[in-house]
């Protein structure tokens, strides 16, 4: 979704893309424009990640285009659960390596120190600079890779389940920081199967399975139709606070339920 | 004879004294491009490519090239081809391994067998051997330890990006085929010039096992890799030292000697260090996260 008259910052056309077997991607459009907020939904194996990397530019399409304006700095935020927590580095190292450099002296600059320090800050997280990456609770995890996204400055933040596996705290923090991020000019796209948590607080949204089934505001996404074609499953959509709330319907599929 | 003239007596002899150097030099390398290997989830590539090297030992002869320029390109070649099919996830990594070094050890083996060898002995390329130690091993040592360092305080930051999380490093610039290449040359080198000191057989666990004990002893990267380097060299001479008193094989003594090491900081650290080490070779299927206050 771009601006009306501005650029797209990238911009897949009719994308097909696979590993080898049958297409994960079929014919999948969406351009992202400056100051973008979109939410990527579907189920596991929907094709999620993999139009994330068609956006990153790590994979190609086996068909269609991905036109990415030059120049534009990208930043990626993996999810927390494919990162090694044991990895042998600090917060400020793990922050100081999207910033590569060529020195005969690998050790950080003053200046380097300087704005590691102060992206730290600005995410709330100064304090933990010399801790193992491990002893971070999961929000912090999260902050410490926007800090290390954010030292790239990029025009484009592209995450990966955000919110998987935190608790709600944790994605209130999340959701906060990148309405943050995105109301000061940078473009946001994520992907979430968490439609009442995440989706719903979105501005733009596109459902995804195999192929983009719905794009959006959220009022036009999340309604019953799109949300079975999207996730094979029959769900209810009720109003709260003019947002919409997914109710499944696990009644429909013979659970029993516990009689007070 | 008093014990310090009985200490001393080895030195006497240059053949002892360029092995000794060797075994310095050796395990510093070993022990400084371990920490890559073994965060990197490679401790079975040095393991294969140590038996892949012998196989060019084998051959190099046979088709007139010196042993050391044979035996490394071939090193090279099957290192570059193992990473080639893992990159291609058709076969895992370790399949690949499994197929390229030991066909190649195994016609080093025939080779050998059937045309005999002008370089080190069987039995020294398998265990390792202060014999024999040339003035241009320890020039090959230097510049291999030379070569390391310089590549990995340049591409300092683009090694441990790519180790510690690959895809997001190839977005943010660094290029994962050239570091990759990188680290395949770095360790080719560094087995072809350690082998005749620790032997084909113990090489790996040269690379291994001063990484793993500088793993349990710190939580940083930087000091994991003055660790580790240094922890390898002292085993190499310590372990150089012992081979003569105890006459067995070099590569043995040096490899019992960081062993031993490793059961020490065991025994002082606990599980706390186990713990730390557990996440090595397990990259990039990395386990669970932590979450504190969770």
């Amino acid at each position: 979704m771009s601006p009306v008259g501005a650029l797209p910052l990238v911009d897949v056309r009719g994308a097909s893309f696979g590993y080898g077997g049958a297409p994960v991607l079929s014919d999948v459009s969406l351009a992202v424009g400056p100051g973008a907020f979109t939410g990527i939904v579907g189920p596991s194996g929907s094709g999620k990640t993999s139009l994330l990397r068609l956006l990153l530019g790590t994979a190609r399409p086996q068909a269609g285009s991905v036109v990415r304006q030059p120049g534009v700095a990208v930043s990626y935020v993996p999810q927390l659960e494919t990162v090694d927590w044991n990895f042998p580095v600090t917060v400020a190292e793990c922050v100081l390596m999207s910033r590569p450099t060529r020195r005969l002296l690998p050790r950080a600059t003053p200046a380097e120190k300087v704005e590691v320090a102060a992206v730290l800050e600005r995410l709330g997280i100064g304090e933990l600079a010399r801790r193992h990456i491990r002893e971070l609770s999961g929000g912090q995890q999260q902050r410490m890779f926007l800090a290390r996204a954010l030292l790239r400055q990029p025009a484009l933040l592209l995450l990966d389940e955000p919110t998987s596996g935190v608790d709600v705290g944790t994605r209130h923090e999340v959701l906060h920081l990148l309405d943050d991020l995105n109301r000061d000019g940078m473009a946001v796209v994520l992907t979430t199967h968490d439609l009442n948590g995440m989706a719903a607080h979105l501005p733009h949204l596109v459902a995804l399975h195999g192929r983009v089934i719905a794009a959006g505001p959220p009022e036009h996404v999340i309604v019953p139709d799109v949300l079975e074609r999207t996730f094979g499953a029959r769900m209810e959509v009720l109003q709260h606070l003019g947002m919409p709330v997914v109710v499944d319907g696990g009644d429909r599929l013979g659970l029993r339920t516990v009689a007070g | 004879m008093t014990l310090v003239e009985t200490l001393l007596d080895p030195f006497a002899y240059e053949f002892f004294v360029k092995g000794l150097v060797a075994a310095v030099l050796a395990g510093a390398l070993c022990g400084l491009i371990g920490v890559f290997v073994t965060l990197r989830g490679m401790s079975y590539i040095g393991h294969g490519l140590s038996h892949a090297i012998f196989g060019g030992y084998a051959a190099a002869p046979l088709v007139g090239l010196p042993i050391v320029l044979g035996a490394g390109l071939w090193g090279l070649a099957s290192a570059l081809a193992i990473n080639a099919v893992a990159r291609s996830r058709r076969i895992g990594a370790d399949a690949a391994i499994g197929v390229v070094t030991t066909a190649s050890f195994a016609l080093g083996v025939a080779l050998l067998t059937r045309f005999g060898t002008t370089g080190p002995s069987f039995d020294a390329l398998l265990f390792g051997s202060i014999n024999g130690v040339a003035s241009a091993d320890l020039l090959l040592l230097t510049g291999a330890l030379v070569f390391a360092g310089v590549v990995f305080t340049v591409g300092y930051r683009s090694f441990l990006f790519s180790s510690f999380d690959p895809e997001v490093a190839a977005v943010s610039g660094v290029r994962l085929g050239t570091t990759e290449t990188m680290l395949m040359v770095v360790l080719s080198l560094s087995i072809l010039a350690t082998l005749q000191i620790i032997g084909v057989t113990l090489v790996a666990a040269t690379l291994v096992i001063p990484a793993v004990v500088a793993r349990m002893a710190s939580d940083a990267f930087s000091r994991m890799l003055w660790i580790s380097t240094t922890l390898g060299a002292a085993a190499g001479a310590v372990g150089m030292y012992l081979s003569w008193y105890l006459e067995v094989p070099s590569g043995t003594t040096i490899v019992l000697v960081n062993a031993l090491a490793f059961v020490v900081v065991l025994v002082v650290t606990g599980g706390r260090a186990l713990r730390r080490a557990a996440g090595l070779d397990d990259h990039p299927a990395a386990p669970a996260p932590v979450l504190a206050g969770r």
